[in-house]
């Protein structure tokens, strides 16, 4: 393992070097542009056996379930409109169980045209069948690559390393990268039971009618939801294995045991949050910070259990769904549902389109948490 | 000796009549089975790879209608990066595809150059959902998106030039071909699947609901196509264009035109454009 | 796990014959084992000519009617108008 004072994108695109894929397919998209750059570079210096510089994200997707479904491990790179482009083939791709690595530097979506972070591009996709991973710093994104490949590969599942636009993309940190060797020795060579193979000739993709379709669709469904147990696990051998653990790798408890005023968030806002519980808890207040790591399958018991006993709940988020309550609040009060005693629960948005969430900006929403519940209140 | 089984199955659920599954079988019989069949979103994946049934006998892969050139590139550069340099990849879309939804994508996929052979089967419309017009579907012909009314008469403009297009992108190989001419797109084949790189062959497959003919004149049709001189047998070999066949005396495209519903409501002037521009092609020659 | 896969050459089971309402009939006095009849037929179900052996050599189309749709394509190339479609109906 080498510290490296780097971008968090070079650390990324570095692990997902380290976890040998066979094929790179890549179009680049703002903020995650210099992961693709950084492929492309390995595979200039023959690090990465294939880069295919596709014409369009649609074809990046696309090509990764051609060379999955060939039996070659394989991982794209996008970010908002390239994931919007690419949207029909992620349904595809997890529908064919193609286990995938997606790295994801987010971003808003247009209109209006924004190339700054939020979380309208994945989080759009979350009924997908991906499993989305969502990390606090390029530490942690560096970490969730090996750990995304041997998920993915473990329940045929395709993953998303979600990583927040330039907080986190382009923010250069002292970041252990974990080297090849040691990920030999952590991820086993991709062996998929099915694959095209001319010596079992077997046909992928096929067709379903309506007496097969929905048996495939509660399939992946069930399968999705047990994958939690296996992104728990993994990420328990992981920390085992490299001495960095985040929370149980579902979720991260900060502080939150015995506060009484809790937000829940995901990504790098996570980061200003636990200084904005520092301050709050050195002047005495019993507040604490629920970071959720994983936002699919959602992990509906273990956000009810962080939440039990908790008076005051605030979801804070950087997606919106128009028309309806933040996906994100959606969630957390699904999962409150049926706490004996359940909190009241506000709703914060904001951070969209790059608009900066300081420290003094969560400080302020643990003081509204504070006065009742907030319905979608802007940040 | 062993009976002869085909690597693409009797039980598929084409149409009596349709070619399609002529040109996949003798196109496999010179392939072999050491081959992968990317196939797009078509009649043919629909009739061919219903769960839990497969007409394929060969490793067969489909994903979506628009990104075929996309997953064969995947295909292609997986086989390669595990040290398998022998096992050939093979696309077969239809027109839609390939002239429309795909065509980006099998733009890039011709700039790459990547190590695939492309087969379009031709019917010239978008029939797997009911005949709608495509950029394949030839001048006057009636689809239920150029419909004859009062005012317009069947699609005004003519076909897009697939593979004068496809060749501009400098691939080592891009052909025409018909299944009415068979030994002609064996041989085609036989040259292209040889080659590195990316190879086209668009092959002419009439369509029985779609053109409004009888299931036993598809062959017929693909022949007579040629021999009046509306589909030419070309190719495009390391750039080099070459005509395959030239008939001595070219039939009217009468002949051909008035055998198919979709072309019923063409005047005789129409017909006498239609003739007169492919006179003028033919001057070319 | 449920994968959208299938093995090879599955549709057999498909008996696409229960379509046809013509099916062909060959007239062996007149067949010159040309082979166009196999050679076009779009299932495949005609089998049996094999095309590779001399003319002198090689046997007359035999039709697998659990396949055959009745599209009388076989009819209509065969050179010899040997072939003749026949109503299914009694």
């Amino acid at each position: 393992m080498a510290r490296k004072t780097v971008e968090g994108s070079f650390a990324v695109a570095e692990a997902v070097k380290n976890c040998e894929p066979d094929v790179a397919a890549c179009y680049p998209i703002t903020p995650s542009t210099h992961v693709a750059e950084e492929l492309a570079s390995f595979y200039a210096n023959g690090e990465i056996k294939a880069y295919i510089a596709t014409e369009a994200e649609l074809s990046s997707m696309s090509a990764c379930i051609g060379a999955s479904a060939a039996g070659s491990r394989t991982v794209t790179v996008t970010s908002s409109q390239g994931m919007a482009l690419m949207h029909e083939a992620v349904y595809n791709a997890a529908g064919m169980r193609l286990p995938i690595v997606m790295i994801v530097g987010n971003r808003s979506l247009s209109a209006p045209l924004n190339i700054w972070n939020d979380w309208q591009d994945s989080v759009t996709e979350r009924d997908s069948g991906w499993i989305q991973i969502y990390c606090e710093n390029g530490q942690e994104a560096t970490d969730a690559v090996p750990q995304a490949f041997k998920i993915a590969e473990a329940v045929s599942l395709p993953v998303m390393v979600c990583f927040d636009g330039f907080y986190i993309t382009h923010a250069v940190e002292p970041i252990d990268v974990p080297s090849l060797e040691e990920v030999k020795k952590f991820l086993p060579p991709f062996r998929p039971a099915v694959k095209l193979d001319p010596k079992n000739p077997m046909s992928m993709g096929e067709y379903a009618f309506p007496a097969h379709y929905q048996l495939f669709r509660d399939d992946l469904q069930k399968d999705m939801v047990a994958s939690e147990k296996k992104v728990k696990e993994i990420h328990d051998e992981y920390a085992k294995m490299f001495g960095r653990s985040y929370g149980s790798g579902v979720l991260e408890e900060y502080r939150s045991q015995d506060a009484e005023s809790v937000l829940v968030s995901m990504g790098s806002v996570c980061g200003n949050a636990k200084e904005a519980v520092d301050q709050l808890r050195a002047k005495g207040e019993k507040v604490g910070l629920v970071r959720l790591r994983l936002l699919r399958p959602f992990p509906y018991a273990a956000v009810a259990k962080a939440l039990e006993g908790k008076k005051i709940v605030g979801v804070f988020e950087k997606s919106y769904s128009l028309g309806a309550l933040p996906p994100l609040y959606g969630e957390v009060l699904a999962a409150a549902a049926d706490l004996k005693s359940r909190p009241v629960i506000s709703s914060f948005v904001g951070g969209l389109g790059g608009k900066d969430v300081t420290v003094g900006n969560v400080l302020e929403l643990y003081g509204k948490m504070k006065q009742g519940k907030k319905l979608v209140e802007w940040v | 000796m062993a009976e002869y089984e085909p690597l693409f199955s009797a039980g598929h659920t084409a149409c009596a009549g349709c070619p399609m599954p002529v040109i996949f079988r003798h196109i496999l019989d010179i392939t072999g089975p050491d081959v992968v069949v990317v196939n797009a979103t078509s009649c043919s994946e629909i009739i061919s790879s219903a769960y839990p049934r497969t007409a394929w006998r060969v490793p067969y892969v489909h994903s979506l209608f628009e990104n075929t050139p996309a997953v064969a590139s995947g295909v292609a550069n997986a086989l390669r990066a595990q040290g398998n340099d022998h096992t050939k990849v093979i696309i077969f879309a239809g027109d839609g595809s390939t002239y429309d939804i795909g065509f980006g994508a099998l733009s890039g996929m011709l700039e790459r150059n990547e190590d695939v052979l492309y087969v379009c089967y031709d019917n010239e419309a978008y029939m797997n959902t009911g005949v709608q017009r495509s950029g394949a579907t030839p001048f006057g012909a009636r689809t239920t998106t150029s419909p004859v009314g009062r005012v317009h008469h069947g699609k005004e403009i003519f076909k897009k030039p697939i593979v004068d297009i496809v060749a501009a992108h400098k691939i080592p190989y891009a052909a025409s071909a018909s299944i009415g001419y068979h030994a002609d797109l064996a041989a085609k084949v036989r040259k292209a699947l040889p080659m590195k790189g990316s190879r086209f062959i668009d092959v002419l497959s009439p369509c029985v609901p779609g053109w409004g003919i009888d299931s036993a004149i598809t062959i017929e049709l693909a022949k007579m196509a040629v021999d009046c001189g509306i589909w030419k047998l070309v190719e495009y070999e390391n750039g080099n264009f070459k005509l395959n066949l030239k008939p001595g005396q070219r039939r009217p495209v009468k002949d051909y035109l008035s055998k198919q519903a979709r072309f019923k409501h063409l005047t005789e002037q129409d017909v006498a454009k239609i003739q007169a521009q492919v006179d003028e092609e033919w001057k070319k020659y | 796990m449920l994968l959208p896969i299938a093995k090879p050459g599955t549709s057999r089971e498909n008996k696409t014959g229960s379509w046809r309402s013509q099916r062909p009939e060959t007239d062996t006095k007149k067949c010159v084992k040309c082979g166009m009849c196999e050679l076009f037929c779009p299932e495949p179900c005609i089998t049996g000519v094999e095309m590779g052996k001399k003319p002198q050599e090689r046997s007359f189309p035999k039709t697998d009617y659990d396949y055959c749709k009745g599209c009388g394509v076989c009819a209509n190339v065969c050179p010899v108008k040997c072939i003749k479609m026949v109503p299914e109906e009694k």
